[in-house]
């Protein structure tokens, strides 16, 4: 798929960019414009992910092979020939998807899409907001494509400053801190995964296609080939001293993203203090990257490791999911009770990732995308309230369900979606998860089971607490939702529920990319 | 004799012409006393010319006057960052209100940067001990004079009196030093002739090591590394900002040079067979570059912790500049030629965004008259385009891509690993995280903090504007594609006489 001769990849990926730089020049009092601009461009992105999905090829395996990718783009972006020592550098601006990019490329196009609505009402400087907001797509939507190393590790750093000023500037009373925080937190998983990047660059050679010499690469496809290894290198071999590190730098850089416990206390802050549009983004898409870094990059280039390791990842998964829910259950602040409650929830897509097999693997990528958009969901849910009465308190409220029906009618769906109930998104996910982690970790997944329970308790509680009983006389002429407001909860209820009663529609996208995921990685060395 | 003193002028023409410069901008301010801003102009065209005598030179490499000097791709490099770096500095000064506010002496201002540019074209090449010397003692005799330039403003000229004071004790250091070596070597002066002696006939490590921490302190005072580095923060803070900012980039260049041409030339073990293609190795029982990596490691370490703590931008930057500093000795430490054009390319990288931020520096300062950060509140709100490319340097100084500051930073790291100095890697990496915490302190000023009430918006000129950007986009578009200053790296990193 071309457009004016250039791949839909990297349409998708600068369409925000151009919307950006229209944005830039639209005089300042023309806000409507900034805002329809951005919406079209965000959009056509939706419109291009849409095509993508009818599109894709659901037999193709990707993973390691550059056959089985698809809407490949590659072009040759840096090549310094005749550098003695640094060997010939060579970076491709390479974009391709198979069925592990392709749902995270669908959720990032939906959520910024939903994204824009959801900032309808920012109260200062929305150029600026828009223009960051557009920057941010950017940079997700690239990273979920690229396929060199480089490239990847450019748009995984891009969205650092806009997400930075999207908290810092348009926040809540403690954005300074929550901002500053989120940006010390993850650079500092950057420049671990740097080191690793670096390392991985100077194991592995291929040959060059013209002159067969070999040469250094960043080409993510060959680090995933072991025969790449040059003998002698840093990262050559199988369970080295210098691979386990490599190895956990990868992780903890993945790790604070995802985030796994214990790298999570910049979440809470930053999604109590960012506006909802930006936690809608936070917990929709940005969180994904962790888990799709780890196996993406930590999966199949060190598949001995991803073996060696997976205990203690099931292990730190379900302190994840206990601890994220009892977290959540303590909460007085809804917002932050959905923020513990996503840790919770990340949990069960790295239980699903560790069982090393293909239910859990699936289960684990179906959790991405569901929770991506029944966060997005409950994130919107508070925004609305928070837009109306101001406060985030859940024993502030009562009784809505009698002044704002439908509102509440909406949130019951995000909420037995996020607590499982079978014919919602979620409970596929979780149970394919499950289902996959028993056959590898018993009692493991006996104990993170009882996070489904902690789960329903804390959301039916918060349900109860908000929305039944004694309507509150202070909030009784709150309006309810509005068209605006639907607009953005509607499209993800709509795709939570048809997920739920026909995942297939999803999963037979990465059917045969993360069977063949699970193949490398059981196949690579075993410890 | 006379014949080779000939040959050796017509390879010299980059600093005879900054010699005339020097000699007619002092003329003409004498002649032209109501004019001084014509001297300006003529020193400016000067370097200008320099650089294109340079950049002539470019593919020669050679010894000239017996030895005193080199003409190298390596030297060429560090003329031309010290030239581009001059002609910024003066382009800066047409708009300074601190430089302008005393116009009469921009005679001496003029011609004192034209001499010091000289003295570190002088440093880029010299590969003898006396050169070294005495170019290093021009270049600080001009820059004492300049650091007092605004001498009516008391921290000015107690910048000028601790830099003089400094100045001469690690001088005097370094003298010593160097009459150590002569003795041990048994009267040589040529680096070549010294690393000569010292392979052939091993001398007394612990004398030599004594020699060689002496030369440190006199090289790392150039280029404040911890602990030569008290100046700094005082000097950067006190001079006006133009002189900081080329004081900050040209000064720490030619100290650079200086450094790593005399450590690989003297000091590494030429006769060594069997080493990997661009890598070298010490001296015999004399690990010298120990003391470069735990230099280097102390040096970022320091300036980055200590720059947390302040509050005045230009001293920010000062602390942050020494922070630097460490992170290229580290490219000298792993002796091996990627390190060292890491360390080219970093340079390159930095000229720029170090330039840049100084610059914002100085026309803030313009307006406000402040360079305190609380001075910046809302600056990203009364001047955007300033504001943002402030930011652009600040996250390039940090190291984050898309800016060229990433790839000086990917460069010295991907140097690190290819040799398996891993943990010192890390400690770089660690660092850089503690970097952004400073740099992004003053973008929450600029941005995230409304201005004082009483504040309107910042207008600047079309020209001021245009030199801006002149700095802006090389420091995006290098991070978007670095090819040309790692080419220019890669060519410039052979030295005479090193295979």
């Amino acid at each position: 798929m071309e457009f004016l001769g250039i791949g839909v990849l990297s349409w998708i990926t600068f369409l925000p960019i151009i919307g950006m730089v229209l944005i830039l020049f639209i005089p300042k009092e023309k806000q409507n414009v900034m805002k329809w601009t951005a919406a079209a461009a965000t959009f056509l992105q939706l419109v291009l992910a849409v095509m993508i999905f009818f599109h894709f090829n659901k037999g193709s395996l990707g993973i390691n092979t550059q056959e089985g990718m698809q809407l490949v783009e590659k072009a040759s972006w840096i090549d310094i020939r005749g550098v003695p020592w640094f060997g010939r550098i060579h970076v491709d601006y390479f974009l391709g998807i198979d069925g592990l990019s392709v749902p995270m490329v669908i959720l990032t196009a939906l959520i910024s899409f939903i994204a824009v609505f959801a900032s309808w009402n920012i109260p200062k400087a929305l150029k600026g907001y828009m223009a960051m907001l557009l920057l941010l797509d950017t940079g997700m939507m690239g990273v979920f494509v690229s396929l060199d190393f480089f490239l990847f590790y450019v748009f995984w750093e891009v969205m650092l400053l806009p997400m930075y000023f999207l908290i810092g500037i348009w926040g809540g009373p403690r954005r300074e801190y929550a901002a500053i925080k989120f940006f010390l937190y993850t650079l500092l998983g950057s420049v671990l995964i740097l080191l690793a990047m670096i390392a991985l660059y100077f194991s592995v050679t291929v040959p060059d296609g013209a002159t067969g010499e070999r040469m250094y690469t960043f080409n993510m496809l060959a680090m995933m080939n072991p025969a790449n290894f040059q003998p002698g290198t840093l990262l050559a071999g199988v369970g080295t001293y210098w691979r386990h590190l490599a190895y956990i730098a990868l992780f903890i850089g993945f790790a604070i993203k995802v985030p796994i416990f214990p790298f999570h206390t910049w979440l809470p802050d930053a999604h109590v203090e960012a506006p909802t549009a930006i936690s809608v983004i936070l917990a929709g898409v940005l969180l994904k990257m962790g888990t799709y870094g780890l196996l993406r990059i930590s999966y199949p280039m060190f598949p001995e490791l991803a073996n060696y390791y997976s205990w203690a990842l099931a292990l730190v998964a379900v302190i994840n999911i206990i601890y994220g829910a009892l977290c959540a259950m303590a909460q007085q602040d809804f917002k932050k009770l959905i923020a513990y409650s996503s840790i919770s929830h990340m949990g069960i897509v790295l239980l699903g990732m560790a069982a090393l097999n293909t239910q859990g693997m699936m289960g684990a990528v179906l959790q991405m995308f569901n929770h991506g958009t029944i966060t997005a969901m409950l994130f919107l849910i508070v925004g609305v309230i928070y837009d109306r009465a101001h406060t985030r308190d859940l024993d502030a409220f009562g009784g809505l369900a009698i002044t704002m029906p439908k509102y509440t009618g909406i949130m019951t769906v995000a909420f037995f979606a996020a607590l499982g109930l079978p014919g919602l998104s979620g409970f596929i996910s979780e149970a394919f998860s499950f289902l996959g982690a028993f056959q590898t970790f018993r009692v493991l997944t006996i104990v993170a089971t009882l996070g489904i329970v902690l789960t329903a308790a804390y959301m039916l509680w918060t349900l109860q607490r908000v929305f039944l009983g004694q309507p509150n006389e202070k909030w009784a002429s709150l309006p309810d939702i509005n068209g605006r407001e639907l607009f953005t909860l509607v499209p993800l209820a709509v795709v939570v529920l048809a997920l739920g009663i026909y995942p297939s529609l999803l999963l037979d996208l990465m059917t045969s990319s993360l069977n063949h995921l699970v193949e490398v990685v059981r196949s690579g060395a075993v410890l | 004799m006379v014949d080779q003193a000939l040959l050796s002028l017509a390879k010299f023409l980059p600093e005879i012409t900054l010699a005339i410069t020097f000699c007619l901008a002092l003329l003409v301010g004498i002649i032209f006393r109501s004019r001084p801003q014509l001297s300006l102009w003529i020193a400016l065209l000067g370097v200008v010319i320099s650089i294109v005598f340079t950049i002539r030179e470019l593919g020669i490499t050679e010894s000239i006057f017996s030895g005193m000097i080199a003409v190298d791709p390596f030297a060429s490099f560090f003329k031309l960052l010290v030239g581009t770096c001059a002609v910024f500095v003066f382009l800066f000064s047409l708009y300074s209100a601190e430089v302008l506010s005393t116009i009469k002496r921009l005679v001496e201002y003029s011609s004192l940067l034209v001499a010091m540019t000289l003295g570190m074209y002088l440093m880029a090449g010299a590969t003898n001990l006396l050169m070294m010397v005495l170019s290093m003692e021009l270049t600080g005799l001009s820059s004492y004079v300049l650091a007092g330039y605004t001498k009516e403003a008391s921290d000015s000229s107690e910048a000028s009196l601790k830099y003089i004071i400094y100045g001469a004790l690690s001088t005097g250091l370094m003298l010593y030093g160097i009459s150590i070596i002569f003795g041990l070597t048994g009267g040589a002066m040529d680096i070549y002739a010294i690393n000569r002696a010292l392979v052939t006939s091993p001398v007394n490590p612990i004398t030599l090591l004594v020699a060689t921490l002496l030369i440190i302190a006199g090289l790392g005072y150039k280029i404040s590394a911890v602990p030569f580095h008290f100046w700094t923060p005082d000097v950067y803070e006190g001079a006006p900002v133009t002189v900081t900012a080329f004081l900050s980039v040209a000064s720490k260049g030619a100290g650079f040079a200086l450094l790593i041409r005399f450590f690989k030339i003297a000091f590494i073990d030429s006769s060594a067979i069997g080493l990997p293609v661009g890598f070298w190795t010490t001296l015999q029982g004399f690990e010298w570059n120990k003391i470069i990596a735990i230099l280097s490691v102390l040096t970022m370490t320091l300036g980055n912790l200590v720059a947390v703590w302040q509050n005045n931008l230009k001293r920010l930057l000062a602390y942050s500049s020494i922070a630097h500093a460490g992170y290229m000795l580290m490219g000298l430490a792993i002796l091996s030629q990627a390190g060292i054009a890491a360390v080219l390319i970093y340079f390159v990288v930095y000229m720029f965004m170090n330039l840049g931020a100084f610059y914002i520096v100085m026309l803030v300062a313009n307006k406000t008259g402040s360079e305190d950060i609380d001075s910046y509140k809302g600056l990203g709100f009364r001047s955007p385009f300033v504001g943002v490319s402030m930011v652009i340097f600040f996250i390039s100084l940090a190291g984050l891509p898309p800016t060229a500051g990433f790839i000086g930073k990917l460069f010295i790291f991907a140097s690190l690993l290819d040799a398996k100095w891993v943990w010192l890697a890390v400690i770089g990496a660690i660092n850089s995280v503690i970097s952004l915490y400073y740099y992004v302190r003053v973008v929450r000023n600029m941005f995230l903090r409304d201005p004082d009430a009483n504040s309107g918006p910042l207008k600047f000129t079309v020209p001021e504007i245009a030199i801006l950007l002149f700095l802006v986009v090389p420091t995006l578009f290098f991070g978007l594609y670095y090819s040309p200053i790692v080419e220019l790296a890669n060519s410039s990193a052979t030295m005479l006489g090193i295979h």
